[in-house]
């Protein structure tokens, strides 16, 4: 395990922005980046002048310094899907403390509906998912990360119902966020009787597809509080990796991975489960809050449908999650991690309006590498 | 009509793996050190405390178990025409999983129960490429 104590304090995120969110056909990728990380460095009072450091996925730092004229001395061009930024907030951590940069900067960007200055997405037919997967008629993540969810309801007895519970809880906090996509109020049955995407997936089981940005402005505590905002602390970060195709994950009833990241994070922070009472779980389809829950050690192997089955995670639960809707009612690019991060730093510094969790000073946010291929787990706290 | 669906382009550690179905055989790697066999193909093997690059192609016997699986009711490109149809991860008895199409069997999950014996169908979906599918075992 990781010291428990070498980051404590140490580093901040001053500064967070998201761009407006949806349907956006007049912004590329590269822009989304860009305008994400000229918002969140307003929201820091600085300016690209200040970076020195930036960390990005969906495109590359060299891509990210050219389009912002900036030349910074530290990157990192982590990508292993929607969790890397949670990993880049990791990374920035450990470089501010060794100095190799003091202003860090982690975007993101995704035309993930409108495909509006893309790259091509799927590795080639001589990769191991080209040779072993694609020719088989998988056709992204609603019909691939959902392959292990049978394995888990004939391990556990877990049901369609309670994966659909996922989606109704999850609306309930959606309910409440003006910028949230989908916003009306849904049952298991509306989740049951939604047309079938790749069973047991329905439409409601699955994440939105959306274009939008964000980034994080990370410093030393030195700095952190000469900033507008609050710092909001990294105490914890745990991140894995274990496989890319969904055919090699080796226990399909569980996600290994994040049992290590959780406990990587927890015993850095020197926390505990108890600690925590907002969770932001990456959810792209309802069985991957189920799986991530159960993985972090918040309720017992198999236990995480009946979890969410019985609202503990809704507004007034004992254990909120995904209180901004969601990649499920609030927004999904396609790399949400960075959302996940980002309601993080806005229940912790009480910005969060209707659904903001009182007195909250400590933040759990999981996103997986991939599809179950790896994780990474952050704890953020505002003490 | 010509076949519309992805093709796989074998690499130098996966060409006997592709040869093979070719042939109608399942050739999959077995490690001589730990005894067992490992999917996808490369040449050493990955179990964790062996480790081992003494390792070699065998024949096996096309027999597997129903380990998870999706019906896909929404299909792209040539699987457009498909739906709904299976993706499958199989458990080989000799122990790797593959993913795979299952076949000859209705795309329910009331025909479809986990851990259902399935055998090999080799499908030569063009001159050049053999897929391993799978259907219900007869016996």
């Amino acid at each position: 395990m990781p010291s428990a104590s070498r980051l404590r304090r140490k580093v901040a995120i001053v500064g967070a922005a998201e761009t407006e969110l949806g349907v956006l056909p007049d912004r590329s990728m590269i822009q989304l980046h860009a305008e994400a990380a000229r918002l969140a460095l307003a929201d820091a009072g600085l300016t690209e002048d200040d970076v020195d450091g930036i960390a990005t996925a969906g495109t590359t730092p060299a891509d990210i310094s050219e389009y912002l004229h900036i030349s910074p001395r530290w990157v990192d061009g982590t990508a292993v899907g929607g969790g890397s930024f949670l990993m880049h907030v990791g990374h920035a951590a450990a470089a501010i403390e060794a100095g190799y940069c003091d202003t860090a900067l982690v975007t993101h960007g995704e035309s993930g509906r409108s495909r509006v200055g893309m790259g091509p997405g799927d590795a080639g037919p001589s990769s191991i998912q080209g040779q072993f997967e694609h020719p088989f008629g998988g056709w992204g993540p609603p019909s691939m990360f959902s392959i292990p969810q049978v394995r888990h309801m004939h391990h556990y007895g877990s049901t369609e119902e309670q994966f659909a519970a996922v989606a109704v809880a999850t609306r309930r906090w959606a309910t409440l966020n003006p910028r949230a996509m989908m916003r009306d109020p849904i049952s298991v049955e509306d989740v049951l009787n939604s047309r079938l995407i790749a069973w047991p997936l329905r439409l409601f089981n699955c994440c939105l597809v959306t274009d939008g940005g964000g980034a994080l402005v990370l410093v030393s505590e030195e700095r952190a509080h000469d900033f507008p905002k609050p710092p909001v602390w990294l105490l914890g970060r745990g991140e894995a990796t274990a496989h890319r195709s969904i055919t090699f994950m080796d226990d399909m009833t569980e996600w290994t991975p994040a049992k290590q990241t959780g406990a990587s994070a927890f015993a850095m922070a020197g926390l505990g489960h108890a600690d925590i009472r907002h969770l932001m779980l990456y959810d792209a389809f309802t069985h991957v809050p189920v799986y991530a829950l159960e993985a972090l050690g918040f309720v017992q192997p198999g236990e995480g449908g009946a979890y969410f089955a019985e609202m503990h995670t809704t507004p007034g639960g004992e254990l909120p999650v995904n209180t901004n809707g969601g990649g499920l009612s609030y927004t999904h690019t396609g790399m949400y991690g960075m959302f996940a991060i980002m309601e993080s730093v806005t229940q912790l510094r009480g910005e969060a309006g209707e659904r903001q969790l009182p007195g909250l000073e400590l933040s759990m946010t999981h996103a997986p590498a991939g599809m179950f291929s790896g994780t990474s787990t952050l704890i953020l706290g505002n003490q | 009509m010509a076949y519309d669906k992805p093709l796989p382009e074998p690499t130098p550690e996966t060409q006997e793996f592709w040869d093979g179905l070719k042939r109608h055989e399942l050739r999959i790697q077995r490690c001589l050190d730990c005894d067992r066999f490992y999917f996808f193909p490369r040449p050493f093997c990955p179990h964790a405390g062996c480790r081992s690059g003494n390792v070699r192609w065998e024949t096996v016997s096309g027999r597997a178990k129903l380990h998870t699986y999706v019906i896909s009711h929404r299909g792209f490109g040539g699987f457009a025409d498909d739906v709904p149809y299976v993706i499958a991860v199989v458990e080989l008895d000799e122990g790797p999983r593959m993913l795979t199409n299952l076949v000859e069997v209705e795309p329910t999950p009331e025909a479809l129960p986990v851990d259902m014996p399935l055998e090999i169908v080799y499908d030569d979906v063009t001159a050049e490429v053999t897929l391993a599918k799978f259907r219900p075992a007869r016996g």
